[in-house]
């Protein structure tokens, strides 16, 4: 098996054109939790003109709706969500800066497009290994969104989030290398 | 007649949905142990063994082995010698009643996460108790209650299907096309599957089906040795896909694959293929 790359969050271009996809990836720094309804607000804030309720620029999103953490725990289960459900959002989000998404699952040509013209990537975690994730989650805040529960968005501390890059800055794909998409 | 507590009920359903969304079932994990030993691609060995080691977390530490704690599917099997007694005035009958408050007081209690809006298509708000269930309930002899609970994820219940052959159509054609709908819904949700497939009935029969087809050991076996053929042909199938544990390659694709059957109308041959991910639990008690 390959060697593992540490990588820090947020992702300067530099970094996002050092990974190629297949690279196993130890994640570091901080990312943000958003699915499909934090999504949707995010574009409405946009198109509103509206401020973000974090900076895009070089930051991650973690397809994630957590379970409710026990008293004295940061966070739940913490396993991605099936990342196609937001193609419809990302590459807007893409464009306006967002370098790194963590998710599971097949991205579109949209997106994948949006991925090498703005220099960002995706990388794909273990579905339903979500209690071992949490386990690289320190630190976890609301800090958007809070009506929609689980759906509200986190700003999480993770260490050594361990992921491989699934869509790379030049149209490389881990699902090609395999034989299947 | 004989009467069961309500309070027994809802307590009984609240510890399954807890128990469910914590351990593995035997058969599963045993399937997980069994592929990653013989599977020959080095990520994919990985892979499954960190889905056992979050399986050993999950349990040790009563943590939810997927954040999706699923939509809660209750299959009930109610004696027509048996009752539930008690409960309250919300209009509905005693059974359904008491596994809604079970389910309400597990997902609460468990810590699990609430993922049911009250409507699909205009304000999706939460109901905040993972409320209503979908319950399947079944007059059958006897006098027991036998209650099953499976927490399914949405992301593989998203990449399910359903076709209407014709009746004419080669039994061939239905496994390709099985085979087909599991590589479609590949790295999306969440491989090894267990694949339920429903063959026969009508329209909703055979989806039903298909889902009781999950309910079933992994190591059993259709009594019926042609459908038992046509489980390891989808299987075996399946397994060469190359999709592999989290889509990342590998010959472990899916776990298993439980066909179940009913007769049908003479126009028709419904088929309907329920994907399953590799988190697949549930749980059961006779009351």
């Amino acid at each position: 098996m390959s060697e593992v790359k540490k990588i820090t969050l947020p992702l300067t271009d530099k970094a996002v054109e050092s990974l190629r996809a297949g690279d196993q990836v130890a994640i570091n720094g901080v990312v943000y939790s958003a699915r499909d309804m934090a999504h949707k607000r995010l574009i409405e804030a946009i198109e509103a003109g509206e401020e973000l309720p974090f900076e895009l620029a070089g930051a991650g999103i973690y397809f994630l709706g957590p379970t409710p953490a026990r008293d004295g725990k940061v966070i739940g289960a913490a396993g991605p969500t099936t990342s196609s459900r937001m193609d419809p959002f990302s590459p807007t989000l893409i464009a306006k800066g967002l370098k790194a998404m963590i998710g599971k699952g097949y991205r579109g040509d949209e997106v994948r497009g949006a991925l090498k013209k703005y220099k960002a990537v995706h990388f794909a975690t273990i579905g339903g290994a979500a209690a071992l994730l949490s386990k690289h989650i320190v630190g976890c805040e609301v800090i958007a969104y809070e009506d929609l529960g689980t759906e509200a968005i986190r700003k999480l501390e993770v260490v050594d989030f361990p992921a491989v890059v699934a869509y790379d800055c030049y149209g490389g794909s881990v699902y090609t290398l395999q034989g299947s998409k | 007649m004989r009467y069961l507590k309500y309070d027994k009920v809802v307590s009984a359903v609240e510890s399954l949905c807890i128990s469910a969304c914590h351990e593995l079932p035997d058969d599963v994990l045993a399937a997980i142990e069994n592929a990653r030993e013989k599977e020959s691609d080095r990520a994919a060995v990985d892979i499954l063994g960190k889905l056992i080691e979050n399986a050993q977390i999950a349990k040790d530490e009563g943590i939810p082995l997927c954040q999706d704690t699923g939509l809660t599917v209750v299959f009930v099997e109610q004696g027509e010698g048996v009752a539930v007694k008690g409960g309250g005035d919300d209009g509905l009958s005693a059974v359904v009643s008491a596994i809604n408050a079970g389910v309400a007081a597990g997902y609460e209690k468990g810590y699990l996460r609430k993922s049911v809006v009250a409507e699909p298509l205009n304000l999706r708000g939460n109901t905040k108790t993972n409320t209503p269930a979908i319950i399947h309930h079944e007059i059958v002899p006897g006098d027991k209650l036998k209650i099953t609970v499976m927490t399914k994820g949405g992301g593989c219940e998203n990449k399910s299907q359903f076709r209407m052959f014709r009746p004419t159509d080669d039994k061939q054609l239905v496994v390709e096309w099985v085979v087909d709908v599991a590589g479609q819904a590949g790295a999306d949700a969440c491989p090894p599957f267990i694949i339920g497939v429903g063959i026969g009935g009508n329209f909703e029969l055979s989806c039903l089906l298909s889902k009781k087809a999950l309910l079933r050991d992994l190591t059993d076996k259709n009594p019926d040795g042609f459908y038992a053929g046509l489980e390891g042909d989808i299987l075996k199938a399946v397994n060469k896909l190359g999709v592999g544990p989290g889509g990342l390659g590998g010959d472990t694709t899916a776990l298993g694959c439980m066909i179940e059957t009913a007769g049908c109308h003479i126009a028709s041959l419904p088929v309907a293929v329920n994907i399953e991910c590799h988190s697949h639990r549930h749980k059961t008690i006779s009351l």
